[in-house]
């Protein structure tokens, strides 16, 4: 097997407390291969975005990455880059889109100049030649009227066409990773269908691969390869997509897909899953999801459950799947 | 459709809420916003009514209007067959208490200075319910049961609450006052699913048992599928179809309706959407386009749907605002 385009090793990473450090990504590792898009998903507080902004070191401050994680990108481990070549390989290696275009975008230059920026500050391009390459970018994107749209400002863009502009600027130097945080989140469900068809067909066409941040299976499915599921600062299971969303193993998975509103359980009770996600610094020992889950038994409040691999792709950290421990 | 249901607890007729632009140094008023624009709504007592639409589309508007949280511009409400503009101030206070409103946020719902149990009394307070503090206080605590709070944590802070658990406290203050129907502006889109499903419990279980109407304004078609007893769907400031949720997710008579149904994501692992549904973007509801609203992201249009209103088109089971719709009320059912 090939090495990964992108592949993350013992990250974590915490901010300063009052009583010392807390840590908000824990140990996580993934990986991702060329023109793979891999979910990672998560409910609020789980350290998905953290994770996210990790990938381009852009960690705020005063968080900060553990000694002793590796993020290889390319083979070249990100974290000993000097600002230099990490700027360089922002834009060029890895693009990042957020969730909310109206705040990513300056308000007083228009929507063309922003894209022409980005090209310029890493290619010496013409001007002509950066200027087409900016309307052929809004083409792939599907900006229509490109022509005409180059010389708008944010304000008079529609949402989903400020998220447009961004994935184009994100394209704008060919990444061959895209860091997409919650893309369609603050769009409506028909503008979010199309968004979301791009990022698919973005990933196709280019060859580029995709880490998708998202708290909605829905997405997850639309998307997605593979998907790993984060809770409470730590990757507590992954595999392809048909595994997780049809075969999951965790109980926490398993408990977010029920939860989720269906026609089928029209009349009936809504599955739960008790209590709250617990905050950072505030995890429980043991197995983190155990003060909630409905199946935890003897092991689960004081060990922390080991990887226990189900198939060639899927793994789930769970000590009802752990067949070293007795039941 | 100006006859009015007998047993209706609410209806809305022909509601219109503009907003003014204004623009230059005088700041006169260049034109309006037509946030909600000639909307008709009937809510039956003990049913769970679920407005849907995009953003911008005026659901929000169409629900602090009927609390006349904003003045409309025009329209007529009847609460329990009674029209609003008939009330005296004293029956008024009344009908304001009668329907309370759930909000999307309830981090900035809450006051940060008012403990919980103040947060929860203020409406006790504010309708003279019950005599004195030590009867609001127990009240308070009779409330944050039914909403499965304990009762201990009256005197904390809504900060120190998760966000489950801060529109737990929403939900007991707009039950404070005893409402007959309660207005759920996307009172669980904010929540993580796994949160949203034990609030979508809970205001089942309310409902079952204080015989509560909703009005369940939200863009999660998931949900509404799910909760709602009927919908209603609005695109750009007006109601165009309604029907009963089984028949509107089964078989959507609008065009929107259909482009709405078809951007839902499926969870099932063998059955990827494979296009987008809808084409283009939403228009902005300053300046609607002519004729039906939907028409230049309409697939079915005709020529005339850019320059005609569309007709409002009664079935048995609801309405639908599109020229196509008479066509297959027609085929459906021959003239007599």
């Amino acid at each position: 097997m090939s090495a990964p385009l992108l592949a993350v090793e013992n990250l974590s990473i915490s901010f300063p407390g009052e009583a010392g450090p807390v840590r908000v990504v824990d140990r996580v590792s993934l990986s991702i291969a060329l023109g793979e898009t891999l979910a990672l998903v998560g409910e609020s507080g789980s350290g998905k975005s953290m994770t996210a902004l990790a990938m381009m070191r852009l960690v705020p401050k005063p968080g900060r990455i553990e000694p002793g994680a590796r993020i290889a990108f390319e083979g070249r481990n990100l974290l000993s880059l000097s600002v230099p070549d990490m700027r360089a390989v922002r834009g060029a290696g890895i693009g990042m889109i957020f969730q909310e275009p109206m705040t990513s975008l300056n308000p007083v230059t228009t929507v063309g100049d922003q894209v022409l920026e980005a090209i310029e500050l890493h290619a010496k391009l013409p001007r002509a030649q950066a200027r087409s390459r900016v309307i052929e970018l809004f083409g792939l994107v599907g900006i229509p009227d490109a022509k005409r749209r180059f010389g708008a400002y944010p304000h008079q863009l529609s949402g989903g066409l400020k998220q447009r502009i961004m994935i184009a600027m994100a394209m704008a130097m060919r990444p061959r990773l895209l860091v997409a945080d919650e893309p369609t989140t603050a769009l409506d469900a028909t503008i979010r269908a199309q968004i979301l068809e791009l990022l698919r067909d973005l990933a196709t066409k280019t060859g580029t691969a995709v880490l998708l941040i998202t708290h909605d299976f829905g997405v997850v499915n639309e998307v997605a390869d593979r998907v790993a599921v984060m809770y409470a600062g730590e990757i507590v299971e992954e595999g392809t997509r048909a595994e997780l969303l049809g075969r999951p193993h965790h109980p926490y998975t398993q408990g977010l897909l029920r939860s989720i509103p269906k026609a089928e359980a029209r009349g009936r009770r809504l599955e739960e899953i008790k209590g709250a996600v617990p905050r950072p610094g505030h995890w429980p020992t043991g197995c983190r999801f155990h003060p909630r889950c409905p199946h935890a038994f003897a092991p689960c409040p004081g060990t922390e459950p080991k990887r226990t691999t189900l198939s060639a792709t899927q793994a789930a950290c769970c000590h009802l799947l752990d067949r070293s421990v007795e039941p | 459709m100006t006859v009015l249901s007998a047993d209706a607890l609410l209806e809305v007729r022909g509601l219109r809420t503009y907003f003014p632009i204004r623009s230059g140094i005088l700041r006169r008023v260049s034109g309006h916003v037509r946030a909600v624009d000639g909307v008709d709504l009937t809510i039956f007592p003990g049913e769970t009514l679920a407005l849907v639409g995009e953003s911008g589309c005026g659901k929000t508007t169409v629900g602090r209007s009927i609390l006349q949280l904003v003045a409309p511009t025009g329209g007529n409400i009847w609460y329990r067959g009674v029209a609003l503009t008939f009330l005296s101030p004293e029956a008024f206070r009344t009908y304001r208490r009668q329907i309370q409103i759930v909000m999307q946020d309830p981090g900035s719902a809450l006051d940060p200075r008012f403990t919980v149990r103040d947060a929860i009394a203020e409406g006790l307070e504010a309708f003279a319910i019950g005599a004195n503090h030590e009867e609001h206080t127990k009240r308070v605590a009779e409330l944050m049961r039914s909403v499965s709070l304990d009762p201990a944590a009256m005197w904390r802070f809504p900060h120190e609450f998760s966000g489950g658990q801060r529109q737990r406290i929403c939900i007991a203050r707009a039950l404070a006052v005893e409402p007959a129907m309660l207005i759920c502006d996307e009172a669980t889109s904010a929540l993580d699913v796994s949160i949203q499903a034990q609030i979508l419990n809970l205001l089942t279980d309310l409902q079952a048992a204080r015989k509560l109407t909703y009005l369940f304004i939200t863009h999660d078609l998931g949900v509404v599928r799910y909760f709602a007893t009927r919908v209603a769907v609005m695109y750009l400031g007006r109601i165009v179809e309604t029907g009963p949720t089984e028949r509107i997710f089964t078989a959507p008579r609008h065009p929107y309706t259909k482009a709405l149904l078809a951007s839902i994501p499926s969870l099932d692992p063998a059955r990827r959407r494979t296009r987008p549904a809808a084409l283009g973007d939403v228009p902005s509801p300053e300046r609607p386009p002519p004729g039906c609203h939907y028409h230049p992201r309409c697939a079915a249009r005709l020529e005339s749907c850019s320059r005609e209103d569309p007709p409002v088109v009664a079935f048995a089971d609801g309405i639908c605002r599109c020229v196509l719709a008479d066509a297959e009320r027609e085929a459906a059912a021959p003239a007599a």
